[in-house]
Order: structure tokens, then C-alpha cells, then sequence
């Protein structure tokens, strides 16, 4: 310890002014991000004050979205937000959890470096191409083989009922789920690397296999940072907007069945914005936006309570 | 080094003073992504008649042309819908309206064998309302004998986004059909009938789903639909006649519509014989008392060349000609631009 202090105050006097300015040059970056999202909600609530004072808290009940005659609700949007975003966790975490173990527990060293270097390739693919891939390519998929083969298996639910034209709230959120896999997988496997060896050798000495060890050791000693990183990836699914935008079918309503079409949060302003004229429209536009902040610190601080009491309060491994 | 970096630097400096001096004026629109590809096209043909101006177009819709020109951030807005009189109340001096290009909307379908159909704005109108929803509907059936339609769900494909195309679209049908006028109504973007059809994002997309699904039908501007080869109906004006889209018909539907004299107008189904009857024109906005002497100058000089021998370089896209009694009378409006 005293050995590490003399060696980075190379001459005396600099060394503490250079940790001084270091410590505050750090401060004041964190702080800027603070900064920036204040300012962006303000922004936000400057713009969206016409609406608020219009609409109040109806705003956010009601399904009407009627540009012509001035009125707007943002309860389809929210519904269709939350709803795409939860769809493609359940299909994203599954395969990003089942990839991140492979790679670091299973996968043999000669293929992890390349698979891990297509999971940062789809990652750099960038969301419009994939939207329209999602459009030529997927949707008229799905709407062959897939959801044909769903409404004969799962048409019993209500979420698999119905005709659909293709585009619908369940591709949406297929095309999401591919966008944060990366995410997800990436860093799933960091936090699986940080598990000390320890930790298996311990497990196999007590004649754990192979899936016990991955079981008690790994996965229940890094559930709290593979919590951390799907909601990273749900950060991502709420906002996500071009791609959402080109397979979702954009028609503002709410209904059970996931074959039909939806709209969320980020894709109305994203197609409304640039057209909308007079005072009111873009005024709603903004608040949709404040909508979408809102959504997202909800849902993050649900995520965080249920951390507590899922997770427990520590990342020490539970006997 | 240090000396290197200096002497490079005030050559930059000079060179940048020196192209000042040359006293080239840049004008400034923003606006209408419809409008874009023709005012391209003229940009740089009237660089040839006058060296001395630049032009800068920022293609970001029609809403925000006019929020720039309100907020005077722009010399010249574009618009594919006139402005609204509380909006024209809110600005800072008299905004003139002049419509620099019409075109027409095509109704694009995709159904076997692609047969060319006849449609007039009931029929239209009742399947974005979802009131008919197979293409061997009766109504259909009874206007093309000669078709063979088949058992099949109409799906009704719409702009997701504000569009000047879906305020042409939507102003026809609410000229036409008085129950779309009461339930739905004209705007850039509308509540569309709820559970019926899909919203697609762009011309492009519109244009794709129609293509991919057996069924389909939407409108998009005419020189998308004959880009993507696609088929599109014959629609019936108030004359009586069924119309093919082209340049040609909807300068006859401009010709014939009733304009009055603040050219804030909709051309929706005039009474000419030969017109067709889904088209729109779209216009540059443009302040009566210019702020800038010198880019006022410019901007008139340019705005008389535009809807007058630019109309012909238009033409070569797909955009319709303003006839000739129009250019007339934008001549005449553009004569009273103070700067």
C-alpha cells in the first residue's frame, strides 16, 4: 500500500493536485449524465405543457389518438411498449443465458472467440436494416409458417387467436428479442467469467455434475448480475423504435391476441413528429415522450424491488 | 510544426474570406419530403441561369417546414397541406401560399393476375372503413364485369406515419364519402377505422406489404407506384369518368379545380372530364415582406423560374405541370413579395 502511494506521486506536491483534479474531473462527468437527463425530462415537460393542462391525467387512460379532431390518449401506446418489451425478454433471456453459460462453462476454447464475435456482429447490425429485413424477409415467415403452426398448437389462449396479416405485436417483439440478445449475451458472460474457480472446484469436490455445478455455483452466485444485465437489454426493448416501427403494423389499440397489430411509445413520435402542425399535436407528441421516460424509471425501479426480493440482499452464495 | 499549422491555417481563413467576397447568397428552405426530389432538380438547373445563389434544403416534412418559417429560421417552408389559420394568426408577418408541384395519389392492390380495376371513392372509402371486406364484394363486382375477382379479405395498407400523401388521401375521401368525413376526417395523419388493415411506415413500406400480401390494397404517390411496377386502379371523378393516374390527368384536375386567389386550396375531385380525381399540390411558403433584401431578390427570382420553366423539368418526374392559367396567376401573387 505505501509502496503504490510513492509511486504515483512521482514528484511531491503534483501527485495530490493531480488526484485532486482527477477525483473532480470523474465527479463532474458522473454528474453530467445526471445533468443531461434532467434537462432532457425538463425539455420534455416544457414541451408537453399544452397537453398536460389539456388532457390532464386522462392523458394516460385514455385510447383515443385522434390527430383531426385534437384528441390524444396514450394508453394503446403504453400497453403496446410494455407488451413488446416483455415479449421479447421471454424469448430473449432464455437463449442469451443458455449462450452466455455455453460460452464460458461449456463451449470448447477454439469456438468461443468466434461465436462471440458473431453475437458483437449482430449487435452492430443497425436497427433500420433490420427492420427491413423484418419486413420482406421474417414477417411474410411468420405469417407462412409460424403463427399457422401456433393457432393450431396454443390457439386454445387467447394470445395466439385470431387471422393476422403478418405484421403484429408478436413480430415486434421477435425483432426486439434479436436486437438484445447481444446485450444481454455479452454481459451475462462477463459476470459469468468473474466467478472464481473456487467456487466450482468447491462443487465438484462435493460430486456435483457438470449441470449442478453450472447450477449452484455459477448461475445462483451471478443471478444478480444476469438481472442486471436483462434489464439493460428491457432498457433497450422500451425504446427500440425504427425496427418496432416497420413490423408492428402501427394501428393504436389494445387487444388480447398478439397476431394482431400494435404501436408503442417510441414508433408514434418517430412517425407523427415531423408532420405534426398546429399546437397541440406536437404538444401530445412531447408528452408521449415523458410517457416513455416514465415507463422506463418504473419499470426500473420495479425491476430493482424485485431484485430484492427475489435475489436477496447480496451476491453471497446461498447454502 | 507550429509555424506549418499557422501559415495552413490563415490560408484556410483567406480562402474562406476570398469565397465571401464572391458575395454567393444561400438560400434556406426546409419542408416537404415530397416536394424534395423536384427541388433537387431545379436547384441544380438554376444554378445554371444564376451562379451567384446556393440552395439549402432540409427535407424533414411538412410540419416542420412550417415551424421553421414560423420561427423564421428558414427563407422558405414547404408544405403538402395549406397552413391552419391560427398558425398563419401566430406569425410574425402575411405568409403567401404557392403551390410549386401537384401530383396525384395512385390506389396500388395486389390480388392474382393483378386484373386493372375500376374503383370510385364509395368503394374506396367503405374498405378503409372496413364496411366492405372481399374483393368479390357486389359493388366491386358490379363496376369491372370483365374482371374475375376472387374469394379473398380485402387488407388495407396506410401511411404509419404524417404524410402529405395520407392528407390527399384522406381529403378525397372526406370530399366523396360524407361517413368517412364524420368518423374519420382529413389530416396528415388520422385515426384510422380501428382493427382494420395495417399502418406501414413510408411510401416503401406501404408499397411492400401491398406487394407481399395477396389481398392488399393502399395509395401512394403515382411515381412510387410506377417505380415499383405495381398495379393501380382506375378512379371515377365527378364528371363521371374512370381515370388512369398520369402527369397529364392530374394537371387537368388542376386546371379545372377552384382556386381561390390565397391558393390555400384542395384539388380533390374537380369537375374536369379528363381529371383525376386523388391528387394534391404542395407549396412553398414564403413571407410577403422578405427580411433580407438581398435573398428576397433571390428567392423571387427563383420561385418565378420555378413554376414556370422548372414545371417542365418536374414533369420528367412524375410530378404533374401546372397549366398555364395557374402560372399566371403565381406569377402575379410572387410581384407582390416586398424585399
Amino acid at each position: 500500500m505505501v509502496n503504490i502511494e510513492n509511486q504515483t506521486a512521482g514528484t511531491p506536491g503534483s501527485g495530490r493536485f493531480g488526484d485532486l483534479a482527477f477525483r473532480w474531473l470523474t465527479r463532474l462527468l458522473a454528474l453530467s449524465i445526471f445533468v443531461l437527463i434532467t434537462l432532457i425530462g425538463l425539455e420534455l415537460y416544457n414541451g408537453s405543457k399544452l397537453s398536460m393542462h389539456h388532457f390532464g391525467w386522462h392523458f394516460l387512460v385514455s385510447s383515443e389518438w385522434d390527430p383531426v379532431n385534437d384528441v390524444y390518449g396514450a394508453l394503446p401506446f403504453i400497453f403496446g411498449t410494455v407488451v413488446s418489451s416483455i415479449i421479447a425478454l421471454v424469448i430473449a433471456v432464455p437463449i442469451s443465458v443458455a449462450t452466455a453459460v455455453y460460452l464460458t462453462e461449456l463451449a470448447p476454447q477454439w469456438l468461443r472467440q468466434p461465436l462471440v464475435m458473431f453475437i458483437e456482429l449482430l449487435a452492430a447490425i443497425p436497427s433500420v436494416i433490420l427492420g427491413l429485413w423484418g419486413i420482406f424477409v421474417m414477417v411474410p415467415w411468420l405469417h407462412l409458417h409460424l403463427f399457422p403452426a401456433m393457432r393450431s398448437t396454443l390457439g386454445f389462449l387467447p394470445l395466439f387467436q385470431g387471422a393476422d396479416y403478418g405484421p403484429c405485436m408478436l413480430a415486434a417483439g421477435i425483432i426486439v428479442a434479436i436486437m438484445i440478445i447481444p446485450i444481454i449475451t455479452s454481459v451475462s458472460r462477463e459476470i459469468l467469467r468473474s466467478v472464481p474457480g473456487l467456487q466450482r472446484e468447491a462443487a465438484y469436490a462435493l460430486g456435483a455434475t457438470r449441470w449442478e455445478v453450472t447450477r449452484i455455483a455459477v448461475l445462483s452466485y451471478s443471478k444478480k448480475g444476469i438481472f442486471g444485465a436483462v434489464i439493460l437489454g428491457l432498457g433497450r426493448a422500451l425504446g427500440e423504435t425504427m425496427a418496432v416501427t416497420m413490423v408492428i403494423g402501427n394501428a393504436p389499440q389494445i387487444v388480447a391476441s398478439l397476431f394482431k397489430p400494435g404501436y408503442t411509445l417510441a414508433s408514434v413520435i418517430a412517425n407523427e413528429f415531423n408532420e405534426a402542425t398546429g399546437r397541440i399535436y406536437p404538444s401530445a407528441l412531447y408528452e408521449l415522450g415523458l410517457v416513455l421516460l416514465g415507463v422506463t424509471v418504473v419499470v426500473n425501479i420495479f425491476a430493482q424491488l424485485l431484485l430484492k426480493t427475489f435475489a436477496g440482499p447480496s451476491v453471497k452464495p446461498q447454502h | 510544426m507550429n509555424k506549418l499549422i499557422l501559415t495552413l491555417f490563415g490560408g484556410a481563413a483567406l480562402l474562406v474570406s476570398q469565397t465571401g467576397a464572391q458575395a454567393q447568397t444561400l438560400i434556406n428552405g426546409a419542408g416537404s419530403t415530397f416536394d424534395y426530389p423536384a427541388l433537387t432538380k431545379w436547384f441544380e438547373a438554376y444554378g445554371k441561369t444564376d451562379a451567384d445563389v446556393r440552395f439549402n434544403y432540409a427535407s424533414i416534412g411538412s410540419g416542420g417546414g412550417q415551424k421553421q418559417l414560423l420561427n423564421q429560421t428558414v427563407d422558405f417552408g414547404c408544405s403538402d397541406a395549406p397552413m391552419k389559420d391560427s398558425d398563419m394568426a401566430a406569425a410574425p408577418g402575411k405568409i403567401l401560399h404557392l403551390p410549386i408541384v401537384a401530383g396525384g395519389v395512385a390506389i396500388i392492390y395486389n390480388l392474382p393476375g393483378n386484373p386493372k380495376l375500376k374503383m370510385d371513392g364509395d368503394i374506396i372509402a367503405n374498405i378503409f372503413l372496413g364496411n366492405i371486406t372481399k374483393w368479390n364484394d357486389p359493388k366491386i363486382a358490379a363496376l369491372n364485369p370483365d374482371a374475375t375477382l376472387p374469394d379473398l379479405h380485402i387488407v388495407p395498407v396506410h401511411r404509419s406515419e404524417g404524410s402529405g400523401t395520407t392528407f390527399i388521401f384522406t381529403d378525397y375521401l372526406s370530399a366523396v364519402n360524407p361517413a368517412w368525413a364524420d368518423s374519420v376526417g382529413k389530416n396528415t395523419s388520422v385515426r384510422w377505422p380501428a382493427g382494420i388493415g395495417l399502418g406501414a411506415k413510408g411510401s416503401e413500406g406501404v408499397a411492400g406489404q401491398v406487394k407481399q400480401i395477396s389481398g392488399g390494397i393502399g395509395y401512394a404517390e403515382l411515381a412510387y407506384a410506377n417505380q415499383n411496377k405495381m398495379a393501380y386502379a382506375d378512379v371515377k371523378n365527378a364528371a363521371g369518368k374512370f381515370i388512369s393516374p398520369s402527369p397529364d390527368s392530374v394537371s387537368a384536375a388542376l386546371a379545372t379545380a377552384t382556386i381561390p386567389d390565397d391558393f390555400r386550396f384542395s384539388m380533390v375531385n374537380p369537375p374536369g372530364e379528363a381529371a383525376y380525381p386523388i391528387a394534391g399540390a404542395s407549396w412553398a411558403l414564403v413571407y410577403q415582406q422578405q427580411k433580407n433584401s438581398e435573398h428576397g431578390k433571390k428567392l423571387v427570382a427563383f420561385l418565378k423560374w420555378a413554376v414556370t420553366d422548372g414545371q417542365k423539368i418536374s414533369a420528367t418526374l412524375d410530378y404533374a405541370p401546372l397549366p398555364e392559367n395557374v402560372q399566371q396567376r403565381e406569377l402575379a401573387l410572387i410581384e407582390t413579395i416586398k424585399y
